[in-house]
């Protein structure tokens, strides 16, 4: 098993007008890990995870996916797309298609399955992850959390190299965002890597390998244990404290 | 360049080798595209060219649908008929989103009491929908005066309008109609729950952002009005079409007719660029940026 980083970033600067959202970002992710991205709003963890499905274009620097560099002008962007795959905070399901629908299009009309390959797959993928009931049902009849366990299983369904998951549970009623985080755990365990832009520090805490503390920059980079435990920096301190203070840890 | 420059938070910064190696095959890569479009455009241009000029009939078409001549002596009559024409927009225009704003609130009014008021605008809309725009014409400008009414002008130009008037405010009432209802009932429910009317949530709440939902379709039945208002010479008022038509008619030349259809396309073009202008704007402002 290689352990060169799934995703690497070096230096990326991105602006949006005169604001500089990024300034000089390195990242590395190791195989089979989960890194989770805090910080506070608008520190850049969504623009961060944007740039690396080429959603944005940066500035500069450069990005790596498996030792490809994916920044460069000459690379097919939708074939780097292909290979990762982006759970959305508003779950961006589309309301035109079923459950099993949202999650056989890629399948079927990108890496040319055949229509009963895909829905064969999707079905044991749904019924494993407990939405089998469901499969056949619109996506505006399901609840918050098994509309983003739908995503998520989108996302899934195309076998991924890497998982961005971008604030996947801000959206979510408290009582639903259990079983989200209970799915991104079992997606954990069967080693898929990860990168997860998140508000849930218990869950960062408990689930990830990496976390990055951002604000423009990689401020502060640890195990869980390190960041949360014992912050080096100021600022990472202060968050926490106000975190801690709004009962979120 | 100014790409480069320091932006605010930051004390120094200096673009990479990397970026700008980058910039450097972008900009080749663009200037690349924009020969092979020069150049495809070129051909496809001298292709039709060749292809149109070296037809048989070439030489009779050009001289009777293309004759500097007749250019001449009609431009200017024309462009004399044009200002009716603009005049009948500017005016009819008006008319049409007053009305067919009316229309579409009258269609989306809720309550049993308003059930004649909305059927009534229903079969309106259905009606005039779906009569062909030539035959409301015919109608009411040849029809209105054989009533021969006191007080009841028989002037074709008032008529004609009033026709076009008709016709295009069932289209606009739809329009509206349909940015009405595409405003989420949550916004609705927001505004009652702060105790404003249900007049006063359709006022300030709900026509605002349905309007400015349908501001690209609306420009676009304006621009279709637009050339509609060359209908009313079959009513005998001389705008542009029938001004070419009595010089056409005279010498059995039809250069007038296409000085008369060059005159609405440069008068459309405008607006349609306006359309598309309004379009990317909103667009954009919607939009949370990104590449895709």
């Amino acid at each position: 098993m290689s352990t060169a980083p799934v995703l690497r970033m070096e230096a990326v600067r991105k602006s949006f007008g005169t604001s500089l959202v990024l300034r000089d970002v390195d990242l590395e992710v190791a195989p089979h890990t989960v890194t989770a991205l805090i910080g506070a709003s608008g520190s850049g963890k969504s623009t961060l995870l944007r740039c690396a499905n080429l959603l944005e274009e940066i500035d500069d620097g450069a990005i790596w996916l498996e030792g490809e560099e994916i920044t460069d002008p000459r690379t097919d962007a939708d074939a780097v797309r292909r290979r990762i795959g982006v759970v959305f905070q508003a779950y961006n399901l589309f309301p035109h298609l079923t459950v099993l629908q949202n999650i056989t299009l890629a399948p079927q009309r990108v890496h040319g399955l055949s229509r009963a390959e895909a829905e064969g797959q999707a079905r044991e993928l749904l019924e494993r992850l407990g939405l089998g009931a469901k499969a056949d049902e619109y996506p505006d009849r399901l609840s918050g959390g098994q509309q983003q366990r739908t995503a998520i299983v989108r996302a899934l369904a195309v076998r991924p190299r890497l998982l961005l998951l971008d604030e996947i549970t801000a959206a979510l009623d408290p009582e639903l965002v259990g079983e989200v985080l209970g799915l991104v755990r079992e997606v954990k365990d069967e080693g898929m890597t990860m990168v997860i832009a998140t508000h849930e520090m218990a869950f960062a805490r408990e689930v990830a390998d990496q976390v990055c503390f951002l604000d423009g920059v990689v401020l502060e980079r640890g195990t869980p244990a390190e960041v949360f435990g014992a912050p080096r920096e100021e600022r990472t301190q202060r968050f926490l404290r106000r975190i801690v203070e709004a009962g979120r840890l | 360049m100014t790409l480069h420059k320091t932006l605010p938070g930051e004390d120094t910064y200096v673009p990479s080798e990397r970026r700008i190696a980058r910039e450097r095959h972008r900009r080749a890569r663009t200037r690349r595209a924009t020969a092979i479009a020069a150049t495809s455009t070129l051909v496809v241009g001298v292709v039709l060219f060749l292809l149109i000029t070296g037809s048989p009939g070439w030489d009779r078409t050009q001289e009777t649908f293309f004759s500097p001549h007749y250019a001449r002596i009609a431009l200017p009559q024309v462009l004399e008929g044009l200002w009716l024409n603009l005049r009948l927009l500017a005016v009819c225009g008006s008319a049409v989103l007053t009305f067919g704003l009316l229309l579409a609130v009258a269609r989306t009014l809720r309550g049993p009491v308003f059930f004649p008021i909305r059927a009534l605008a229903t079969a309106y809309t259905d009606f005039f929908r779906g009569l062909p725009l030539i035959i409301c014409l015919l109608m009411v400008v040849f029809g209105v005066p054989a009533l021969r009414l006191e007080g009841v002008t028989n002037d074709p130009v008032l008529l004609g309008g009033a026709a076009l008037v008709l016709t295009y405010s069932a289209y606009v009432a739809e329009v509206f109609r349909a940015g009405i209802e595409s405003v989420h009932p949550s916004q609705r429910a927001a505004a009652r729950s702060l105790g404003l009317s249900s007049g006063k949530t359709l006022r300030f709440v709900v026509l605002p952002q349905a309007v400015r939902r349908v501001v690209p379709p609306l420009l676009n039945d304006l621009v279709s009005l637009q050339k509609d208002t060359g209908l009313v010479s079959i009513a005998g008022a001389v705008d542009a079409v029938y001004a070419a038509q009595i010089i056409a008619s005279k010498d059995f030349n039809y250069t007038p007719y296409v000085v008369a259809g060059l005159v609405f396309v440069a008068l459309t073009i405008p607006m349609t660029r306006l359309t598309d202008w309004v379009t990317a704007r909103m667009d954009r402002r919607r939009a949370q940026g990104g590449l895709v």
